[in-house]
């Protein structure tokens, strides 16, 4: 999902204390900073959290694209509000991952480098303004998907942030659906721009739960970790199952031939998405990737005078406040 | 010379005069920064009618090895608690 293909790390170690470990993940108990924990869960938690915060940030840039040009002053301001949001997302996010000894600017250097990744959906661009509405349909409505179970994950400062967030994703996915919804009542066009934006991000959005459980080698142990909860084709098959009647209502059309309900199982069959395609965007071919990650370099090499302007003055200040006493 | 801004915890008090709650933390170059940022980030829906930053690096936590040692003692004084005590009912209300 927003955390795509995260590795988990083998751990050695005592196998009592491990045990231990296990029996209070089990028993339904938080792990918290300072307790004993594996190696291996410190370490993919920090890959996990880490890469769904900068997901969070990197996010901000499809969306953002649309602020200056939103058509209407009110449709500005939900638009400002909601990437505003996607920036404390990823704010509670490092603050968690922080807490498991690394700090706010290895995660960004390690994003910056490329050794860290962020979701594959943000590497798609933004073309029209009915983009904008398939998004917080769609992209957040996927990332609801997700998050809302990670709220009982076994990390305390993780779990935590997941409930803030969770708290103000559903503007996020209602105000995208309403966006589009205008646009599939409008005129020919408007709805032909709304059905393009679907099309275009259907698939996409279909990736962001990983690849099938069949081919996602990294699930069992975060499972017992419970750092992942529910496997990437239970997500999936829960978000098509609610999109369509969604998209129903809008008179739109879901862009799969094969998708059916399944009286027997109780929910769509559907058409995976080209797997090829999402490993390409994970390695960083995707139609965006370099544009994303060069903004993203922009503004951190551009913000450094500012942070070190106001760390300085800040030393400054309390020297003089030192002297004063 | 690092430029990473320290770490302040934030504590926030909503509106029904409640204490003030930890909800999170944040980098923030001095304390007055800190009271700005948690502005931004911990109270965009009306959460909160007053903000304290407190520099994380100045909070002793207890250890999570003295768990039993500091709380267990309270387990066994059940006579602490109201329910404890019978009160017939034709007291009323106690
Ligand atoms: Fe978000
Ligand atoms: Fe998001
Ligand atoms: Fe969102």
């Amino acid at each position: 999902m927003y955390a795509q293909m995260v590795k988990s790390e083998a751990t050695e170690e005592d196998p009592e204390k491990l045990a231990a470990f296990q029996a209070r993940i089990d028993a339904g108990e938080r792990i918290e900073p300072k307790d004993w924990m594996p190696e291996g869960y410190r370490k993919t938690l920090i890959r996990q959290i880490g890469q769904h915060a900068h997901s969070e940030i990197v996010g901000q840039l499809p969306e953002g694209n649309w602020i200056t040009r939103a058509p209407t002053l009110e449709r500005k301001a939900i638009l400002l509000a909601k990437v505003q949001d996607e920036a404390g997302h990823g704010l509670y996010l490092y603050c968690a991952a922080e807490t498991l000894g690394i700090s706010r600017d290895e995660l960004t250097e390690q994003l910056l480098s490329g050794k860290m990744k962020y979701s594959s959906i943000f590497n798609y661009p933004t073309l029209t303004w009915a983009d904008i509405g398939a998004v917080g349909w769609l992209v957040d409505g996927a990332a609801i998907m997700n998050q809302v179970p990670l709220q009982r994950t076994s990390f305390g400062p993780y779990a935590r942030a997941m409930v803030r967030i969770c708290k103000e994703e559903s503007f996020h996915q209602r105000q995208g659906y309403d966006l589009i919804r205008k646009m599939a009542e409008g005129t020919p066009e408007q709805k032909a721009m709304a059905q393009d934006a679907l099309n275009r991000f259907w698939y996409p959005s279909l990736m962001m739960f990983g690849p099938s459980d069949k081919d996602s080698v990294h699930s069992t142990q975060s499972m017992a970790w419970k750092i992942k909860i529910n496997t990437n084709d239970e997500l999936r098959q829960k978000f098509v199952d609610q999109t369509v009647p969604q998209a129903e209502f809008l008179g739109l059309t879901i862009p799969d031939e094969n998708l059916k309900w399944n009286e027997d199982k109780g929910g769509y069959d559907f058409s995976e998405p080209d797997w090829n395609e999402f490993y390409e965007v994970l390695k960083g071919n995707g139609p965006c990737n370099a544009d994303r990650m060069e903004a993203r370099t922009r503004a951190w090499r551009d913000g450094a005078w500012v942070r070190d302007g106001l760390m300085a003055h800040a030393r400054k200040q309390a020297t003089r406040r030192v002297a004063a006493e | 010379m690092s430029s990473e801004w320290p770490l302040w915890e934030v504590f926030i008090r909503g509106q029904h005069g409640l204490n003030h709650r930890h909800v999170g933390s944040l980098h923030a170059p001095d304390a007055e920064l800190a009271i700005r940022h948690a502005r931004d980030v911990y109270t965009r829906r009306n959460e909160g009618v007053s903000i304290w930053v407190v520099p994380s690096a100045q909070i002793t936590a207890s250890a999570p090895s003295e768990k039993g040692p500091l709380f267990e003692p309270a387990n066994d004084k059940v006579y602490r608690h109201p329910t404890f005590y019978d009160i017939p009912d034709e007291v009323g209300h106690m």
